[in-house]
């Protein structure tokens, strides 16, 4: 069995989040995490083209956009696990007929680069008032060659680790909404990491909850 | 998504302000809105913000071979990036109009003047080049994408440092940052482009036009120019009649502007060398405004372990173990249609309904009865004396591994009936 080592690695890197940073679209925000930067923007409830209209809910569209470059195969499966957990909390069913886009910019990838997108994501939705049945959060936890669980990875420490997993959590049960992993692990790991994340994700929530509280405050 | 449309009361009032001489935002004919450039943590990483129109330009090398009519030269791409978060009337990989006329402009004006030394581009003449690429994402469109692309575009390529090389006979090794430190593009001039809007057929001239602007104005002017007040390249759009007069004095206005930005430029590059130098924290996570009430920052956060070891393992313990793999891909759960459900197998017997209710054990029970069947089956042929050699070789295998086949197989002779007898009994054996 695998032992969890010291602390030190077991930590977020400091993250910091600015809402309504830009004029066009309807919810925006940028989430730093390290060095690892996210611009998101999201549009909607708006016209959606009759071709991708659902009759019942809202289509939610999800582009990720790279630094360098056109969009591959990489940012499509990056897209998938956004739009899979933003689907999984938006109550989409309340603005049928309708679109949802909602375009993630990379700034600067240092690592942990899904949950970075998670969470401006998450941001840029509650920016733009969109009804969600709960809030989520991405964790990226890494597990280090010789068993260590490090929590939200730098870009050397994703490359150094064993395996590389990110999961996003619900505000409301702490319960994944989605997983996404690279790499080799037992079962007993998983679950490590699951927990790690879920303890993580109560720093996250906190934080969330502290940006809305000073958004809404009189007082800087 | 379709941008929304201006209304006819809004295109009048705009321009009935602009006939009295007065913006929406408050600025005179000849203002520029505040130019504000970061850097981000790499080098070669650049976004400007131009009032609220919001560009990001990403400078990035790699080695390829070169042209073949120009051996020697480095090669330079633009890109520029409609990005759908700019505004909802741009879509994604799809070239509009705009773009291109963007990436044209740019290009007249970064590669056409010559601003950039191509040929210190070259590694080995006629086999490898640097290619210098140069991606503009539009993160926010308000209006005067043309300069604010153009001024993030020269400050990423100021901005940017290649990996050092070095050849040794025919061995090229490029170098890590860690190693050698890189070295900066050797650039020439610095072409910055402001845009000039008409309106009335010209009589109205307006610097820097925001949006809403953009869409009521007759016709559009760019001019690219140094700081040298010499023209790079300049442009007319939108079928506007302009006189020589106009043109001299947007000229002029623009040698202004260009030295303006050029010395922002210059000193915003100086800051982030120093911060650099320093050692200090820069980049764009460094630039977050701290006063502002829509942001907010976090230090780092240690997360709490204390029973994470046991939580897991908890877990794990609990957990149900998988399930039994089954064989065959019927799926028991209620509500659940498939192709022959509720059938049965009437290749080994023609009816064994009782057998069939009585048993509803396990999955594996099930097909070792068949299996016994078929072999019954066979054993009936058998014995029936005409044996007609149709039967496949899979059957023929269960015989020959059945050890009992040589002792029962004189008792089964009977009838069907008799052979069901059997076959109950032998099922009773197996439970």
């Amino acid at each position: 069995m695998m032992e969890v080592c010291g602390s030190s690695n077991v930590s977020l890197r400091e993250f910091g989040c600015e809402q309504s940073l830009l004029s066009r679209p309807d919810g925006s925000a940028s989430f730093i995490q390290g060095d690892t930067s996210v611009l998101a923007g999201v549009y909607g409830p708006a016209e959606v083209k009759v071709s991708k209209e659902i009759y019942d809910r809202a289509t939610l569209e999800v582009l990720v956009q790279p630094k360098v470059g056109l969009p591959s195969v990489r940012e499509r499966s990056q897209e998938q696990c956004v739009r899979e957990t933003c689907e999984a909390s938006l109550l989409s069913s309340l603005h049928p007929r309708s679109s949802l886009t909602l375009i993630l910019q990379v700034l600067h990838d240092d690592g942990s680069l899904l949950s970075c997108f998670l969470n401006a994501a998450c941001m840029a939705l509650m920016d733009a008032g969109l009804p969600m049945s709960c809030l989520f959060c991405g964790v990226t936890c890494a597990i280090h060659a010789d068993g260590q669980i490090i929590t939200d990875p730098t870009a050397a420490q994703e490359k150094e680790s064993r395996a590389l997993m990110t999961f996003a959590i619900d505000s409301t049960e702490h319960k994944v909404l989605m997983s996404s992993t690279k790499g080799s692990f037992s079962v007993h790991e998983l679950q490590q990491c699951i927990a790690v994340s879920q303890k993580a994700s109560e720093k996250i929530f906190q934080f969330y909850r502290d940006s809305v509280r000073r958004r809404y405050s009189k007082t800087l | 998504m379709k941008d929304t449309p201006l209304a006819n009361c809004e295109r009048d009032f705009l321009l009935k302000a602009i006939e009295e001489k007065k913006r929406l935002d408050g600025r005179q004919t000849y203002d520029y809105r505040k130019i504000k450039i970061t850097f981000g943590t790499d080098y070669g990483c650049c976004f400007v913000d131009l009032g609220k129109t919001r560009v990001m330009a990403q400078v990035s090398c790699e080695i390829v071979t070169p042209k073949e009519n120009r051996p020697n030269e480095g090669i330079m791409f633009f890109n520029i990036e409609l990005s759908p978060m700019a505004s909802p009337a741009f879509e994604q990989g799809r070239q509009s109009e705009l773009s291109v006329n963007l990436n044209r402009q740019l290009e007249r004006c970064l590669r056409n003047s010559k601003c950039i030394d191509t040929e210190s581009l070259c590694v080995v003449s006629g086999e490898k080049v640097w290619q210098i690429r140069v991606d503009i994402h539009m993160l926010n469109h308000d209006g005067n994408l043309m300069d604010a692309a153009s001024i993030a575009a020269i400050t990423a390529l100021y901005h940017f440092k290649r990996p050092d090389v070095g050849i040794q006979g025919e061995e090229v090794t490029v170098y890590p940052p860690e190693e050698r430190d890189p070295i900066p593009l050797s650039i020439y001039h610095m072409p910055i482009s402001v845009s000039f809007s008409f309106f009335q057929q010209g009589t109205y001239l307006l610097v820097d036009p925001c949006e809403r602007e953009e869409r009521v104005m007759d016709g559009l002017l760019m001019i690219a120019m140094n700081k040298h007040r010499e023209i790079c390249s300049i442009q007319s759009s939108g079928g506007i009649m302009l006189l020589k007069e106009q043109v001299m004095r947007c000229s002029k206005i623009a040698s202004v502007k260009v030295s303006e930005i050029t010395e922002l430029i210059t000193k915003a590059l100086e800051n982030d060398k120093k911060a650099r130098k320093a050692g200090g924290r820069f980049g764009f996570a460094e630039s977050m405004p701290q006063e502002r009430i829509t942001a907010l920052k976090k230090d780092e956060t240690p997360v709490e372990m204390t029973d994470v070891t046991e939580t897991a393992y908890d877990i794990v313990q609990k957990a149900e173990a998988p399930p039994q793999t089954v064989p065959s891909p019927v799926l028991p759960v209620p509500g659940m249609g498939q192709v022959g459900l509720g059938l049965q197998n009437s290749w080994g017997l023609e009816d064994d309904e009782e057998e069939e209710e009585e048993d509803d054990d396990s999955v594996e029970e099930q097909e070792e009865k068949v299996t016994k069947m078929e072999v019954e089956q066979h054993r009936k042929e058998q014995s029936s004396g005409d044996v007609v050699e149709i039967s496949d070789s899979e059957e023929e295998e269960v015989i020959i591994l059945q050890p009992e086949i040589p002792n029962r197989g004189p008792k089964n002779a009977g009838s069907s009936s008799d052979q069901k007898g059997a076959a109950k009994s032998k099922k009773r054996q197996t439970k």
